[in-house]
């Protein structure tokens, strides 16, 4: 599917695509945070049929109600297909060897097969941490592999 | 008891203002540009007019000018400096197709009716260039900011501007000087120094922007505006002319503070502008009017067809169907603030007709530029049903 992208001086983007069954339909994103969406004539493909506006608000919602169902969709479809995978929150407990290091320097992925894919850090949460990311104590490391792998990474980081 | 100059002079301006709300509310309802009424106002109340005002001609004058700085000001918010490179490289060949198609037939009337060429480089000016306010309100109210053609009919108006920055200097210098030795010098002294300004509006529009952001509106607005009266009025004085000088201003500053400066100062450029077509009217001698209605109309009609040329070339070059095409070159038929601002500049040194024509043209082409789209849409709606969805998918020629 390819979205095109087109400057509109003075007003902002436009986006637009066409659908699978041959309709043309675009948004306009004007600086201001107010969106059209715009339906385009059938019979003459570069003229609009319709236009709606939205305020920044409306756009959001409908935003949502078309994103989200398929967010998802999509989450479900991958809890299917990971059946076999654990995800867990490990945490880094105050008497962890690992306060203070890096997320390079516990190696987890080599030494148990398990990947960190998340830190929630208090109300933050970083995603893909990168391996200079460095570990504070009570950081809650999402961890995803085999439930084997998972367990590995908690003994790792919380040896007793 | 004698009524005192305070009371003449209020009620006067009272007058005027008061009469230019309800003539803007007029030209709302009938789907007009209110410039050209504007205009058809400042002629009545000039000598010889209908209606002949006398206390309010110092205010109108020191308006005008003002009026001007804040249209362009606001004009130059609308754009970043990438919107007006991107521009530059991608519409250039448009650009150049476009002035000359719509310029030389004014040039050459000036000359054919021996107005001299300083009026006839000046009536270039006044039918190349078309009104990006008519025009940018026009696609918003006839909901076609969506419309493929739209990008290239915007583009076209983006050119046009930049060119104005350029012309206006060059424009300003001519009439400055007084032999060609010395035109030829204040030229290069000023786009010397517009080609200086621009590349520090360019390259250092976040300082200018920290240096006027300020979290209150009313000290936003103040500041602005006195800084933008200091650039203009600065670059007049080198003869790059106080227009040019407040849309580079305008260019400069960027992000959410020109939103803002856009929002607070928008009233008062309706004001301003509106005082700056009536001060126009007023310098116009309204008894010349008939005499330039058939130049006048002849010109309009050439720039009618001309500007078609430009949105088939513009369509074409953006890869639209021919529907779309017409629709741009509908759309681009409106004149209006920058004729008159260009007209404005040379009046004290070209013949009187020339100021009647340019009023009686832009009356025109204000009132028909908006009526254009509209006349042709049932003609190329038919065009559009016969041609039938260029591909069976409906998908339009991709752009290059």
């Amino acid at each position: 599917m390819d979205v095109e992208e087109t400057r509109l001086p003075g007003i902002g983007l436009r986006h637009d695509l066409v659908t699978a069954q041959g309709r043309r339909v675009g948004v306009i994103s004007q600086r201001n945070g107010a969106r059209h969406v715009v339906l385009y004539d059938e019979q003459d493909p570069d003229a609009t049929a319709a236009t709606i506006e939205l305020t920044a608000e409306e756009s959001e919602v409908v935003a949502e109600l078309l994103g989200a169902p398929r967010i998802t969709e999509r989450l479900s479809r991958l809890r299917e297909q990971v059946e076999s995978l654990a995800t867990e929150g490990v945490p880094i407990e105050p008497g962890s060897p690992y306060v203070a290091a890096t997320l390079g320097d516990a190696a987890i992925r080599t030494r148990t097969g398990a990947s960190v894919v998340a830190v929630v850090r208090g109300e933050e949460m970083i995603a893909s941490p990168t391996p200079d990311f460095r570990f504070q104590v009570d950081d809650r490391l999402v961890v995803v592999g085999t439930s084997d792998g998972v367990a590995a990474v908690g003994d790792l980081l919380n040896p007793r | 008891m004698e009524v005192g100059h305070t009371a003449v002079l209020l009620l006067e301006l009272g007058a005027v203002v008061f009469g230019l709300g309800l003539l803007g509310s007029l030209a709302g309802r009938i789907g007009l540009s209110p410039i050209p009424l504007y205009l058809l106002a400042g002629l009545a109340f000039g000598t010889g007019g209908l209606l002949p005002l006398d206390a309010p001609e110092g205010f109108f004058s020191a308006g005008a000018e003002v009026g001007v700085v804040l249209l362009l000001l606001v004009l130059g918010l609308e754009y970043t400096a990438g919107d007006l490179v991107e521009n530059l490289r991608r519409q250039a060949p448009v650009g150049v197709a476009d002035l000359l198609l719509n310029g030389l037939p004014g040039a050459a009337l000036a000359l054919f009716l021996g107005w001299g060429p300083t009026a006839a480089l000046a009536l270039f000016g006044v039918t190349a260039i078309s009104s990006s306010g008519i025009i940018s309100k026009l696609l918003t109210d006839l909901g076609r900011l969506g419309n493929r053609e739209t990008p290239a009919v915007l583009g076209v108006l983006v050119i046009e501007d930049l060119a104005m920055a350029a012309y206006l200097p060059v424009l300003t210098g001519v009439v400055a000087a007084s032999s060609t030795g010395d035109a030829v010098l204040s030229v290069t002294v000023a786009l010397a120094t517009l080609a200086v300004v621009l590349a520090v509006a360019v390259r250092h529009g976040s300082t200018v922007t920290r240096f006027v952001g300020t979290r209150s509106n009313e000290i936003l607005l103040l500041r602005v505006l006195g800084l933008a009266l200091l650039v203009a009025g600065a670059a007049e004085a080198v003869h790059v002319s106080a227009a040019v000088g407040a849309f580079l201003l305008g260019i400069a500053l960027s992000g959410e503070v020109a939103e803002r400066i856009g929002d607070v100062l928008s009233p008062l450029r309706d004001l301003f502008a509106a005082v700056f077509f009536v001060f126009f009217g007023l310098s116009t001698d309204p008894t010349q009017l008939p005499a330039a209605l058939l130049p006048a109309a002849a010109l309009a009609a050439v720039g009618i067809v001309t500007k078609f040329g430009t949105g088939w070339i513009a369509g074409r070059r953006a890869g639209v169907g021919p529907p779309a095409r017409v629709r741009a070159g509908a759309a681009l038929v409106a004149r209006g603030e920058f004729s008159i601002i260009i007209a404005g500049l040379v009046l004290g040194s070209v013949p009187a007709a020339f100021g009647s024509t340019v009023a009686a043209y832009v009356l025109i082409l204000a009132v028909l530029g908006p009526l254009a789209p509209r006349l042709v849409d049932p003609w190329v709606r038919r065009l559009a049903r016969r041609a039938g969805p260029p591909r069976p998918s409906g998908r339009a020629p991709t752009t290059a």
